[in-house]
């Protein structure tokens, strides 16, 4: 259980690290690039990433941290096997997001941000998917979904939790 | 048989990946060869999946279109269920002025013969037999003005780029379109993304910068999907790179992804977050043009005005501006979007009144209940109720009225919205997502929330500190989203007094 969501550490992560950051250092604002890169391979960040990509770009530790810390999108531990986000943006909330969120919570036994116990499934917030003219809206694990009600949604929490 | 069906991010929540998988299912068993084309949207959300048969009499439409209902469609597609007629006949497209998406929903994104058989790269055939100041120009006298929300002109900017001096300048296209309400970015992007590139290219040619950036939210997975490819299409074709279309001129992009945070479509912060910074805001001047990005002049302008320039150099500055009212020339792409009937993409010339829109073209709520306001503009933009519904669409008629028009999203609510939950929630979404620079959005919008709870426990003095709190993130912020988080806030308070004394006539 704590296996899945301890964050990845050692020379191969500062190796493969060191290896993404090359390849990146000659563009204009690598940094960025950079860390979706490594959250892409990693499915996070992790802290033992920072030095590499300092020393890489010539930076300091707390610029790195600074930046990764800023954005929502960045991880510090690795997410659920799954990650439900569900849109809490007006055009969302004027056809009902809020309840069925609360009921997501509920029935996951989940605060925002929250992963389950046994590392399944990820909660999380967004703000705004553009799919606002077919609302509700919620994305799991990249895929999306609309004109979300109570019934598709626990059909979703279902897979969520598979 | 040739169909068409969207690949567009909302038909595919809807359902559009089974439909085609059903689609190539049934023709394989029927032993039919099928060439399914994945356009864009036409933007009608409420009929996607929209299915488009291609006859020699035009393409028909077929939607919402079901797995379940694909069997029939081979039986006889006159005959089915679903069958809504010739697509052009479409009362909902048939009323609009397509130009900026004129192709969208009708072309392969990414097929570039397509594009071109489709008035595609003649603005930029003509713009590079023009010269510079003909080029900022012709766009100047078009009227076009930043679709971002911002509504400066664009011509202007290109001016001020186009003079700088500078060895290195740049086109930025900001494409975090964070606000709720909004998808015309995306919509076109995923639907037609070469219009985007031919409009940066030739805002390259016109300021004399020979590298562009989009910078697309993360949340558009489909739409950094197919720009990159649109890119790396463009490069093989010779559009992009040393030598645009066989030239002397270059102009080379490459698409950049944002990591979440909503201040980033605020353009100094685009920048820092661009060069790999926090998205923190700049305090103007320097103002980008001049100093932009690592601090060389920059063109940041949104996608959709981007994406306007390629027609205007097409058609000719006077045939754009002659569509709109007042100082608001050309048109706008209306997304209209929340709980309404009709919901998606109506692009028309500015001077539609707020009534046409949600009531004869949205066809009012989904609910079935009445209207109770409309917020235009995304989270910064303001409530607006039933009495200003006769406001014609357009910058200053919208800013005469306490309001903006912002990148024209409207999300309609019906009369279950609670005005000083949304009040509340504006302030709480500036809290989150302030990028913290400067006190009056930081700390303004932590008291905001505190301030609408008190209101909401029925204490009556907090109205006046929350309107003199308004007024100083009004004017005491460095960019929009302090300074215009009171547009929701206020708009809420002004015109739905009788949600803030609730809490109060209970405690009386």
């Amino acid at each position: 259980m704590t296996l899945i969501s301890s964050p990845a550490s050692g020379p191969a992560v500062s190796a493969r690290v060191s290896e993404i950051v090359a390849a990146n250092a000659g563009r204009e604002g690598p940094l960025l690039p950079i860390l979706h890169e490594i959250q892409q391979e990693f499915g996070h960040v992790p802290e033992d990433a920072v030095q590499v990509i300092a020393e890489g770009l010539n930076l300091g530790r707390a610029e790195v941290h600074g930046v990764i810390s800023f954005y929502h999108d960045f991880r510090k531990l690795p997410a659920g096997r799954h990650v439900l986000k569900i849109c809490r943006a007006e055009a969302c909330q004027s056809m009902g997001s809020e309840a069925l969120g609360e009921r997501a919570r509920a029935k996951l036994g989940l605060d925002w941000g929250e992963t389950s116990a046994d590392g399944r499934v990820t909660l999380e917030p967004i703000f705004c998917l553009g799919l606002c003219a077919c609302a509700p809206a919620a994305m799991l694990d990249g895929e999306l979904r609309a004109r979300l009600d109570e019934a598709s949604l626990d059909a979703l929490l279902k897979e969520a939790r598979a | 048989m040739k169909l068409h069906l969207p690949a567009d991010a909302a038909a595919k929540a809807l359902g559009a990946e089974k439909v085609a998988a059903a689609l190539k299912a049934e023709a394989q068993k029927r032993g039919i060869a099928l060439e399914l084309i994945r356009n864009g949207s036409r933007g009608m959300i409420w009929l996607e999946p929209l299915l488009e048969l291609a006859t020699p009499q035009g393409r028909f439409a077929f939607g919402p279109m079901t797995p379940e209902a694909v069997s029939a469609f081979f039986d006889d597609p006159a005959a089915h269920p679903l069958a809504l007629g010739r697509t052009e006949d479409l009362p909902w497209l048939k009323r609009q002025t397509r130009l900026t998406f004129a192709r969208c929903g009708v072309i392969d994104p990414l097929d570039l013969a397509d594009y071109e058989a489709h008035e595609g790269l003649a603005g930029l055939r003509r713009a590079l037999e023009m010269e510079k100041p003909a080029l900022v120009q012709e766009v100047t006298e078009s009227g076009l003005r930043g679709r971002g929300g911002a509504g400066f002109p664009t011509g202007i900017k290109w001016k001020t780029v186009s003079e700088a001096p500078g060895p290195k300048k740049y086109i930025v296209c900001n494409a975090d379109e964070g606000d709720s309400g909004t998808f015309a970015d995306r919509i076109i992007m995923e639907g037609d993304p070469f219009t985007l590139i031919e409009g940066m290219i030739i805002a390259g040619l016109a300021t004399g910068a020979e590298q562009g950036y989009v910078y697309i939210r993360s949340e558009y997975p489909d739409a950094v999907n197919v720009m990159s490819k649109a890119v790396e299409i463009g490069r093989a074709a010779g559009l992009l790179g040393r030598s645009v279309l066989g030239s002397e001129r270059a102009f080379d992009m490459e698409v950049r992804v944002g990591a979440g945070a909503y201040v980033c479509g605020e353009e100094t912060s685009l920048l820092n977050s661009l060069e790999g910074k926090r998205g923190i805001v700049r305090a103007k001047p320097p103002l980008p043009a001049l100093q932009g990005f690592l601090g060389r002049p920059t063109v940041v302008n949104n996608v959709i005005s981007l994406a306007t320039v390629p027609i205007i150099l097409a058609r000719g500055a006077q045939f754009y501006k002659d569509f709109g009212i007042g100082r608001s020339r050309g048109t706008i792409p209306l997304q209209i979007a929340g709980n309404v009937r009709y919901g998606g993409l109506f692009e028309t010339a500015f001077g539609l009144s707020l009534r046409e829109i949600v009531e004869d073209i949205g066809g009012g709520t989904a609910s079935g209940r009445p209207v109770k306001a409309v917020q235009i503009g995304g989270p910064l933009g303001a409530y607006f109720p039933q009495a200003l519904f006769e406001t014609p669409f357009g910058y200053e008629e919208y800013a005469g009225q306490g309001g903006l028009i912002g990148h024209a999203g409207l999300v309609v609510f019906d009369d279950r919205a609670d005005m000083l939950q949304m009040a509340r929630f504006a302030m709480e979404f500036c809290a989150v997502e302030s990028c913290g620079k400067c006190t009056p959005c930081r700390i303004g919008a932590v008291r905001g929330v505190e301030t609408v709870d008190r209101i909401a426990r029925g204490d009556r003095r907090a109205v006046g500190i929350l309107k003199d709190l308004c007024e100083t993130m009004k004017s005491g912020s460095l960019c929009a989203l302090g300074g215009f988080t009171p547009y929701p806030v206020m708009s809420a308070l002004t015109h739905f007094p009788e949600d803030f004394a609730r809490a109060q006539e209970a405690a009386e």
